[in-house]
């Protein structure tokens, strides 16, 4: 693993190890988060769940019904799935800090790698929350889960795209502040045609508790803003690490 | 920014057509897990509904759409 004992560049493999593991340690930050802060709110869902099935007589189609797994299980799988999608997603970001690095107008590696980070909270998390707000177990109708799926999809690919297009449209204006402008009017313009573009949802019965989905979809955006942060911060100090310990070294030598 | 090159030590590799495929094939595999977390219902796991259900919890409070 220690590759500035060489004196030259990390490789690509030892990279992408140090983005796993941040993004292993952030899936498991999330998933305490999410097990302390969400977990009460979907185990609130689910009994509203239960009960409107019991009520309309247990028509019993919802996967829930079939009890494949506990919820003491599901709140287990509950790290399980955030671990894996913590370390996928750490895997991506080393890769794009890799390919993309030399491309990023900055002399800092930190900056370098928060600033991916960032990039990614905003289009994979933040544009497609707006859009399609996280919603809890009892909410939503399971005949329209594939349409809503690929408009899903299709914000996160969109969200990219727009952070994209903030950063091109900024590399276009010499001046920082008309930067800073270009790069919002690149972003948002992107986000509102996709916007306008995608069906709207909203699937809530009217019977559902309005403080319930506020508190739910809160615990939700906090889980993948503390995967992100998590996953920069800890990301940016594993890459760049093996760098500052070899100039280190050379300073010594010189 | 040329002038702060010679002192900054290079912190990535450099970018060969082979970096660049070995760099295509863990995005589709790190899409691979994300897909097995947040859509896939048995077709690619293989376990039936169990792993669907088992990181059910986690794809709500991810914000991924589920039922
Ligand atoms: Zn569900």
């Amino acid at each position: 693993m220690s590759l500035s004992a060489t004196g030259k560049a990390p490789t690509y493999g030892a990279l992408l190890l140090r983005g796993l593991l941040a993004g292993l340690i952030a899936g498991l930050l999330a998933g305490v988060f999410a097990y302390t802060v969400g977990e009460p709110k979907v185990d609130a869902a689910i009994a509203i769940e239960e009960a409107n099935a019991h009520a309309a007589g247990a028509a019993a189609d919802g996967h829930h019904d079939e009890e494949l797994v506990g919820r003491d299980g599901q709140k287990g799988g509950l790290f399980l799935a955030t671990g894996l999608y913590g370390a996928a997603m750490g895997g991506l970001l080393a890769t794009a800090y890799t390919v993309l690095r030399r491309r990023l107008r900055t002399t800092s590696d930190t900056r370098a790698a928060l600033g991916l980070a960032g990039a990614a909270l905003l289009g994979i998390v933040l544009v497609p929350y707006l859009k399609y707000p996280p919603n809890p177990p009892a909410v939503g109708n399971p005949d329209t889960i594939n349409q809503r799926t690929i408009s899903y999809l299709a914000i996160v690919v969109i969200g990219l795209v727009a952070v994209w297009a903030g950063v091109i449209a900024a590399r276009t204006q010499p001046a920082e502040w008309r930067q800073a402008l270009a790069a919002a009017a690149g972003f948002l313009i992107v986000v509102a045609v996709g916007y306008l573009l995608l069906p709207a949802i909203d699937e809530v019965p009217d019977t559902f508790p309005a403080t319930l989905l506020w508190n739910f979809r809160i615990a939700s955006l906090g889980t993948q803003a503390v995967m992100w942060s998590a996953l920069g911060l800890g990301f940016a100090a594993l890459a760049t690490r093996p760098v500052r310990e070899q100039a280190a070294r050379e300073a010594v030598t010189v | 920014m040329p002038h702060t090159q010679t002192v900054r030590p290079i912190s990535t590799p450099a970018i060969s057509r082979r970096l660049l495929l070995t760099a295509l094939t863990v995005v589709a595999l790190m899409l691979l897990i994300s897909y097995l977390v947040a859509f896939d219902q048995g077709a690619v796991s293989r376990s039936g509904m169990y792993l669907h259900e088992l990181m059910h919890d986690g794809r709500h409070l991810l914000g991924v759409p589920c039922h």
